[in-house]
């Protein structure tokens, strides 16, 4: 219907999550937000601006800066009825509410013997380059990724965002979501007026291509595709897939792109060391290895504390040309 | 029981009065039952004995509606029972057989049971304030009536955690009622040597309606227990229950020589002079509620009760290696 084509609404992918939250919050009443500045002020990143005036302040709560605190309030309220979406303003903050995510909330399904159910959204931020230094800057999406009973989304765009977030609402299990911070007005695209939901654990191939795989997630998907253009100019055909969820895990759809193109590069703003890289190159690695032209390669946030200095902080971040170089390298172009 | 229609010395009526030296008793019973099995090798892992304790943990319950919420400790085995649990699926589960409450998956520190209100025993000290606060917010939220009750030790005063839900919950008024059960040691160690100040100021400085009584008077927990959760279903917001009380046994099962952190003689004194069931027992009598062969015959129905349900689960078969994957998603 090519007609339609001129009527496309576009979003931003803050604006994206702020309707994927609107829409549940209308249909299910047992879905309230909590959280700091969250209410009047729409959070520190002004995603939620609007939300309190149709929902009021009984269900986008206003909370003191105990983030342990109202995210284990956020368990025990899941467990007893409610559909509660926690807002955690900084991924860095995840280590001070880890217990009530890892030991309690992530645990309580399979310690009850299934008995009880823990349908909690976490929602996060990710991603550095805003000059917010060491503990304001940090991608963890890897530390819920390692604990049985977690569930994590990693959206890249704003239809992703959407339809990944409003799944997430809907499901029995506790949810971490992490929102790229740069991504909340940089990254634009087609989000449909309508109700719909992308299932967790179902990646997307974002372009297709036949030579190398991109495996690439959250902020990492703009700068794989930013590569695969360049790579296209030089005769290197790029896929670029996009796992969407860490946890669950569409294996097949990667490891099906990397047995046609024949290599792979996986590319996440996390820590290169102990994380979502190493996991999924070894995933690759055992499931693809006779259709291997050479190893898998990864890209990472250097090993370092987030510095704070522009020149120092954006050299830890991968870019297009650390991924356009290596690709070539792999590719012999 | 024919004792239970005369009129009742105190204000709590005779069958309740019974009702409480029964749940102590049974409480009591499956104690020992659980340190000889862990001393016949037939019980995996470890367990932290309720014993001494029970007044606490019955008197709070018997005020409580099977539909209001509890959140216990590695020490519940006592909470659990009191709110309704079954004795015979609680030992399954403490042997990890696949009858236990949790399917053998969670055992003695992980004890739920959605049907009495029970939302977890809990090991991470102090790891459960939130979960009882969340319940509380939840009640109030969708306009129930139901009143949650966060069971700790007095260890759990060094968790910061629980001074972030007193703040919540007082802040936003929830039906939360925080009971700190102070056995004096946080595991090996003296409470006088981890913890400074008062422990009711604690509350005061939050606002927080907030009372100390004998945790080994089950008569009088009950009566303040019923106080603060009556008046936090009525909406007039959380309380903080400090109850003063003695674990008899070890932290744990294997806890044994424990004459290096505390003397054999404050232990007897305890045991000989303050036990909450000898104490309720002849209170009963002396006040004509009942006579010995009354408490006599209702030990003797709990022990052939508790006989039977160490025989149920001993004889359980242990779940499938194939289950160890389910339950980890809903």
């Amino acid at each position: 219907m090519p007609e339609l084509a001129t009527a496309v609404r576009e979003l931003t992918f803050g604006e994206a999550i702020k309707e994927a939250i609107a829409e549940e919050m209308r249909r299910d009443p047992r879905v309230v937000l909590m959280g700091e500045d969250v209410a009047e002020a729409g959070t520190t990143f002004k995603v939620l601006v609007g939300l309190v005036d149709e929902f009021g302040k009984e269900r986008i709560i206003d909370t003191p800066i105990s983030e342990a605190g109202f995210t284990g309030l956020g368990v025990g309220a899941a467990m007893a009825g409610m559909r509660p979406i926690v807002d955690i303003m900084f991924g860095d903050f995840l280590m001070i509410i880890m217990d009530q995510v890892a030991n309690q909330a992530a645990k309580i399904h399979y310690m009850s013997g299934g008995k009880w159910k823990v349908p909690l959204v976490i929602r996060a931020t990710m991603g550095a380059t805003r000059r917010s230094a060491a503990q304001h800057s940090q991608s963890l999406h890897a530390w819920p990724s390692h604990i049985p009973g977690l569930k994590v989304v990693v959206p890249s765009t704003p239809y992703d965002a959407k339809g990944l977030f409003k799944a997430a609402v809907r499901e029995d299990n506790p949810v971490v979501i992490f929102e790229h911070k740069i991504s909340y007005r940089k990254v634009k695209g087609h989000v449909p007026d309508e109700d719909y939901i992308i299932p967790l654990g179902v990646a997307d191939v974002k372009r297709e291509g036949t030579d190398i795989t991109l495996i690439a997630l959250s902020s990492m998907v703009q700068v794989a595709l930013g590569a695969a253009k360049m790579l296209e100019e030089v005769g290197i055909s790029a896929e670029v897939v996009d796992p969407r969820t860490t946890w669950p895990l569409d294996e097949k759809t990667l490891v099906e792109s990397v047995k046609k193109t024949s290599r792979c590069i996986v590319i996440d703003e996390g820590y290169f060391r102990y994380g979502i890289t190493g996991e999924l190159a070894s995933l690759i690695q055992e499931q693809a290895f006779f259709d291997l032209d050479g190893p898998v390669r990864r890209l990472g946030a250097m090993h370092v504390p987030i510095p704070f200095s522009p020149s120092l902080e954006d050299v830890t971040v991968p870019s297009e040309r650390q991924v356009f170089d290596l690709a070539r390298q792999m590719c012999n172009k | 029981m024919s004792t239970a229609a005369t009129k009742s010395p105190s204000k709590i009526p005779t069958d309740k009065l019974l009702r409480l030296y029964k749940q102590m008793v049974a409480i009591r019973l499956f104690e020992e039952r659980v340190n000889d099995l862990y001393t016949r090798a037939l019980m995996p892992g470890l367990a932290h004995l309720y014993i001494g304790e029970e007044a606490i943990a019955v008197g709070v319950c018997e005020a409580l509606r099977t539909d209001d919420y509890i959140t216990s400790t590695h020490r519940g085995h006592g909470h659990c029972l009191a709110k309704g649990a079954s004795p015979d699926l609680m030992f399954a589960e403490l042997l990890g057989k696949e009858a236990g409450y949790c399917k053998g998956k969670g055992g003695s520190m992980h004890i739920a049971d959605p049907a009495t209100g029970n939302l977890g025993a809990n090991a991470i000290v102090g790891g459960s304030a939130g979960i009882a606060t969340g319940a509380a917010y939840a009640s109030k939220y969708l306009k129930q009536d139901r009143v949650a009750v966060c069971f700790f030790g007095e260890g759990a005063l060094g968790q910061g955690l629980l001074y972030e839900e007193l703040n919540l919950a007082q802040l936003w008024k929830l039906p939360v009622i925080f009971v700190c059960e102070n056995n004096g040691y946080n595991e090996y160690t003296h409470f006088s040597e981890s913890t400074a100040g008062d422990v009711s100021a604690r509350a005061d400085a939050f606002g927080m309606a907030n009372e100390t009584a004998d945790g080994q008077n089950v008569r009088e927990v009950f009566a303040v227990a019923s106080k603060y959760i009556e008046r936090a279903r009525k909406g007039e917001g959380p309380a903080f229950l400090q109850f003063k009380t003695y674990r008899y046994h070890g932290h744990h099962v294997g806890d044994i020589a424990r004459a290096y952190y505390r003397p054999k003689a404050e232990e007897q004194e305890w045991v000989t002079q303050r036990d909450p069931i000898t104490l309720h027992g002849q209170w009963l009598m002396d006040n004509g509620v009942a006579d010995r062969a009354v408490l006599d015959k209702v030990q003797a129905d709990l022990i052939a009760e508790m006989d039977a349900a160490v025989e149920f689960a001993v004889n359980s078969p242990y779940p499938d290696p194939s289950k160890v994957d389910q339950d980890i998603y809903a």
